[in-house]
């Protein structure tokens, strides 16, 4: 039964992605290039609405829908890792012009190149496990 | 039935991506989609060389599920609600991208000269998407977390560590277009 739900929500994602244009690399230049609200918009309406929900969540300690209590794990404090790692994964997002969602998504929607980012996202991934404790974070 | 075949305007994805996020914290999950990436690692035996690999993968196989759907999803977007997936975006941008050799800007999905048919046989463009996907890879589990990790969980969570990995992925995005993508094409 959970098995159904967590699909029915991956196939929602799927087609937000594909349809709202977050999956085209066009939109993602077009964001960094600064010239249309459209991605701005975007998530900027998803992060108004997703603060009022998380914040509600926590204040009314609202259940799942599963009856149980609801947790958010807050992220270690640091600054190196954030910002560099960010900048890093910002460096390759404006490059291949899909994260790590829409990469499947068009892998979906027929288009094969996408195989080699995901792979080599792969083995960043990779190689950042094997330089971890050498990075700072 | 025109509005959901045409491209979905911001205030209606926006939502939906909220509405995603609301259905997996309800369901005792979160939002965070290269997690996976990891985990696909420890699948693949990753576990052998790194400590970082080694978890139990089950605690993330519903994480999983949801990228089948995520591919399922692309599928039934571009095959059943779209009849013209050409993305249309500001005309500046669409000049600079044609000064830059995209043609395809204004007339495709993706730019055909990334990912169209003929490009398995090219090895700058295959170099591009390798060097474009090690650096989501590495650069979002260096980050811990990725768009929807940090931009849109940890903000609604208003965590300060999303905040300054959102600039990263700002200062990182802005440097690649204005600076080297006129190196590279």
């Amino acid at each position: 039964m959970r098995t159904i739900i967590y699909l029915f929500i991956g196939i929602l994602f799927g087609i937000t992605m594909y349809k709202s244009e977050a999956a085209s690399w066009f939109r993602i230049y077009e964001m960094f290039n600064l010239d249309a609200f459209h991605m701005y918009g975007i998530i900027g309406s998803a992060l108004i609405l997703g603060i009022l929900t998380v914040q509600s969540i926590k204040r009314f300690k609202i259940k799942s829908f599963f009856g149980e209590d609801i947790s958010f794990c807050p992220k270690n404090k640091s600054i190196a890792r954030y910002l560099i790692g960010g900048t890093i994964f910002g460096l390759g997002w404006a490059l291949a012009g899909a994260c790590p969602g829409p990469m499947f998504t068009l892998i979906g929607a027929g288009f094969l190149p996408m195989f080699v980012v995901i792979l080599f996202a792969l083995i960043g991934t990779y190689i950042y496990g094997l330089l971890r404790n050498k990075l700072p974070h | 039935m025109e509005i959901l075949y045409n491209p979905w305007p911001w205030y209606i994805s926006g939502p939906m991506i909220a509405f995603i996020m609301f259905l997996l914290i309800m369901v005792g999950k979160n939002f965070g989609m290269s997690a996976n990436l990891r985990t696909m690692c420890t699948l693949c035996g990753a576990g052998n060389n790194a400590d970082f690999f080694k978890f139990d993968w089950k605690s993330q196989r519903w994480n999983l599920i949801v990228v089948v759907g995520a591919i399922i999803g692309g599928f039934i977007a571009s095959n059943y609600l779209t009849n013209n997936d050409t993305v249309i975006i500001n005309p500046d941008s669409m000049e600079n991208l044609k000064s830059l050799g995209f043609e395809s800007a204004g007339s495709a999905y993706l730019p055909t000269e990334l990912f169209g048919n003929g490009v398995i046989m090219d090895v700058k463009v295959l170099l591009i998407l390798a060097i474009g996907g090690l650096l989501v890879g590495f650069g979002a589990r260096y980050a811990g977390g990725c768009t929807s990790g940090h931009a849109i969980s940890g903000l609604s969570d208003l965590q300060l560590p999303s905040l300054i990995a959102v600039v990263g992925f700002f200062i990182g995005g802005l440097v690649m277009i204005h600076i080297l993508f006129p190196i590279i094409f």
